[in-house]
């Protein structure tokens, strides 16, 4: 990346600290409050539950270390989502900060790489928390379970991408509720988190393996419980990756479309 | 002066108050049914805050207040029903198009859906906005906001029709647009209350206007009784080269009734600008530029406060 | 101060307080495709969870002495929570939106419409929502067989309670927000209740003095309450669970219309 680039993606990530400092005490909250609750709730409480149904364990783990890893994956996939929806389409529409940046020597691609860069921060700290959580829940049970964060932070960005070209493209904010019931929703219970995918009829599990979460829950949970192999892992990588790069070559063109036409 | 009819509006000593900051600081006005009524004063001369008021939207802090005959504290309801409301800020439902803006509104008044789209109908050509009538709200300019806002106001076939600085913000031709239409509503009977920081506008639609200025009200009468009692005939502009400003002492005797030294001008008021003129240059007073011109109501705030209109 | 804004003359009508609700009808009139979208998540959530996790459990679950299948047990308890989202999404986020940006009442204001005509019609219309979402739910609970109780039908109105009582609270918290940033304060309240009200497992799961605590929250009424009367075991609890509810939305409306009125009128 040019040098400039990397000034613009600063003053980027500048403004949306500075914005973030003062809104960041509810984030924060939420954000370390959520995955304890969660735990505790569908892990612990629940668990109760499946762990008298299943005698021998999911795969031989409690409900609670299966549904752990699914659930840091699912958080980060749902930040996503909030990040790259309203917010952003307010800054585009309302608050004109990026008509604002562009008036300096400030290019569009470096909006988009300051966006880009900030998300992954966010993602981090979502990923971070849960990670901590589960720590405290005593489910981190292999020693490469600290991989998961970079692996959640990149099932984020898997989403994040493809959303924010979206995005870039709206007008008004009528697709969002579509995408939240009809893609964020049910995949946040069918990929795989609550209950292993091969319960499902073999056609949804197919649906399934073409997107993101489902190779991100999977790779997150065999890093956690030790249970990956490297093919299967560099497999959930790739698909990973290729809905990032895919996204951002298409954020690029829309959002390149929106603020300078 | 007001007729002999009861006054649709009555206000004695009336107050308004916001935490320890006065807006309106025990005004007394009437009007009268089927005239035209100004407020006109700078910003934050407390107008608004009347308006409100009289709107039946702010609480009356202290004095007397009768809108039609009643009581704004215990007959709100009743009263709003009766008027018509077009408020300084855009208030439109953007979420609504611009037929629906006029339908719904006339339903929070009561009004049967079929008379309803039958008025918002009528009121769309009174505007001219007939074409507009599926379209979003936000597009429009901000001239067909206001006229919307107007037809908006009067769904409910108002008596009494309010309007907080109605062609603030408007270009000259949606002024008059705007202005023409107000004249029209006027001659049908309906009582207007506008207030204005725009002396042209209180002039050519007021038949008599209260100046107000810091929470009081200075002057009150027509235009042309403001302006003969406070001013002149005629005011005499002078420009002069930067720092070229002569002091006028002695020079002006028997020559002008009054002079402003204004930062960009100099105004000096007399019955016969043309005399003045050729009297100060016979004194030796060069302006680079004078003009001659008809007193007006900025002239007369300038004499009562001395500040202008628009600051 | 508490009481002494309210004024005679302007009581709620149920003429004015309807045409507001008709306002907000006739906007969302347009976005259908929402309204029938917003029976998907519920039909995803049992699925899932009901069906899905269910088959892990495997066996049943007790509950007052019945036995039940995890599904039967966790689908009222998904509609109430469904309920609760709904309605205080709907006197949050809108309510939110239409108070601090757009000004909408500000017009509404100025017509016979009084404050408390405002807090009525938008308490309504979470009601009119609410219970669509509870027809619907009710629908496809009938449909995948896991509402056995004909006390299932008193579920409707059950779910309006509760949508009344949360559309309230709503109201009532969404007056005291300045930023969107203290929206997420109400969220951060909706998810430990969804997560803890006896929702994806019995209240028996509990020890001693948690089980209180959860007694105490708004959400559990509403769980115990559509629980007991989709499986059939009913009990002298849903007179608490009803008391609770009522007494939580008429308090949210007291205070929404006080609030209301000092933000709106000045």
């Amino acid at each position: 990346m040019s040098r400039q680039a990397w000034t613009g993606a600063l003053h980027v990530l500048e403004h949306n600290a500075l914005v973030y400092r003062r809104t960041w005490r509810g984030s924060v909250f939420v954000s370390f409050a959520a995955p304890v609750m969660f735990l505790a709730a569908m892990g612990v409480g629940l668990g109760t539950l499946v762990n008298r149904g299943t005698p021998h364990g999911i795969g031989g783990f409690s409900y609670l270390e299966f549904l752990a890893p699914g659930l840091l994956a699912t958080a980060t996939m749902q930040t996503a989502f909030s990040e790259t929806t309203y917010r952003l389409l307010s800054r585009i529409r309302w608050a004109r900060t990026y008509d604002a940046m562009l008036a300096t020597p400030l290019e569009v691609q470096d909006v988009l790489t300051g966006e880009l860069v900030w998300l992954a921060f966010r993602l981090l700290m979502v990923a971070t928390f849960y990670f901590v959580a589960m720590f405290l829940f005593r489910t981190l049970l292999a020693p490469g379970a600290v991989l998961a964060i970079p692996v959640a932070v990149l099932n984020g960005l898997a989403f994040a991408a493809p959303i924010f070209a979206f995005t870039a493209s709206q007008q008004t904010d009528a697709g969002f509720p579509v995408i939240g019931r009809f893609v964020i929703a049910p995949l946040s219970i069918f990929a795989g988190t609550f209950f292993p995918i091969d319960r499902l009829p073999v056609a949804a599990q197919a649906i399934a393996w073409l997107t993101p979460l489902t190779h991100g829950v999977a790779l997150s949970r065999g890093l956690t419980l030790g249970t990956i192999s490297m093919q299967p892992a560099l497999v959930h990588l790739a698909v990973l990756l290729l809905y990032t790069v895919v996204g951002i070559g298409l954020a690029r063109v829309t959002l390149s479309r929106r603020l300078a036409p | 002066m007001p007729s002999s009819d009861i006054a649709l509006i009555h206000a004695r000593s009336l107050i308004k108050r916001f935490d320890d900051f006065v807006a309106v600081d025990g005004i007394d006005f009437d009007v009268a049914k089927g005239e035209a009524f100004g407020f006109l004063g700078p910003n934050g001369a407390g107008k608004t805050s009347t308006m409100r008021m009289i709107g039946c939207v702010s609480p009356v802090s202290g004095g007397t207040l009768r809108v039609l005959g009643m009581d704004p504290l215990t007959d709100g309801p009743r009263i709003r029903a009766r008027l018509g409301v077009v408020p300084q800020a855009d208030t439109l439902d953007a979420e609504l198009r611009v037929g629906e803006n006029l339908e719904t509104y006339a339903r929070y008044f009561g009004i049967p859906r079929s008379v309803a789209r039958t008025r918002a109908k009528e009121l769309l050509e009174f505007v001219q906005l007939q074409d507009r009538a599926n379209d979003q709200v936000e597009p429009l300019s901000g001239g067909m906001k206001r006229r919307l806002t107007i037809a908006r106001a009067l769904i409910n076939e108002p008596e009494l029709l309010l309007l907080d600085e109605p062609t603030t913000g408007l270009d000259p031709q949606a002024r008059h647009l705007v202005w023409d239409r107000l004249y029209r509503l006027k001659q049908r009977g309906v009582t207007l209350v506008l207030t204005t920081h725009y002396m042209d506008e209180a002039e050519q639609l007021c038949d008599r206007l209260v100046v107000m200025d810091k929470a009081r009200i200075v002057a009150s009468g027509s235009p042309r009784e403001l302006i003969d009692r406070y001013s002149t005939k005629e005011v005499l502009e002078l420009r002069f080269a930067v720092d070229a400003t002569p002091s006028f002492d002695g020079t002006l005797a028997g020559v002008a009734d009054r002079v402003e030294v204004l930062p960009d001008r100099v105004l000096v008021y007399t019955n016969d600008g043309d005399a003045a003129a050729d009297a100060l240059h016979v004194r030796g007073v060069r302006p680079e530029s004078t003009l001659v011109r008809r007193s007006s109501l900025e002239d007369v705030f300038l004499r009562l406060t001395g500040r202008s209109l628009i600051e | 101060m508490i009481g002494g804004n309210l004024r005679p003359g302007t009581l709620p009508s149920l003429r004015r307080a309807g045409s507001l609700v008709e306002r907000n009808a006739i906007l969302y009139r347009r976005s259908w495709l929402i309204i029938v979208s917003g029976f998907a998540e519920p039909l995803f959530y049992l699925l899932g969870i009901g069906l899905g996790v269910g088959a892990l459990i495997g066996s049943t679950v007790t509950l007052n002495g019945h036995s039940v299948r995890y599904a039967v047990f966790v689908a009222p308890a998904l509609m109430a929570s469904a309920a609760m989202n709904g309605a205080v999404y709907e006197t949050s986020f809108n309510f939110f939106f239409k108070l601090r940006y757009v000004k909408l009442y500000d017009a509404i204001l100025s017509t016979p419409l009084g404050v408390l005509d405002v807090a009525a019609g938008e308490i309504a219309w979470a009601l009119v929502r609410g219970t669509l979402y509870a027809i619907g739910f009710i629908a496809v609970m009938f449909g995948l067989g896991l509402a056995p109780s004909p006390w299932t039908i008193v579920a409707l109105p059950a779910a309006m309670l509760m949508s009344f009582a949360f559309g309230a609270a709503g109201a009532a918290l969404t007056t005291f927000l300045r930023t969107w940033q203290d929206i997420e304060l109400i969220l951060i309240v909706l998810i430990p209740l969804f997560l803890f009200s006896a929702t994806f497992y019995p209240l028996e799961v509990y020890p001693g003095f948690l089980r209180l605590v959860v007694e105490l929250t708004p959400l559990y009424h509403g769980v115990n309450l559509l629980r007991s009367l989709t499986t059939g075991s009913l009990g002298q609890a849903m007179l608490v669970d009803i008391g609770y509810l009522l007494a939580l939305g008429v308090l949210g409306l007291w205070i929404a219309t006080l609030r209301l009125d000092r933000v709106l009128l000045k």
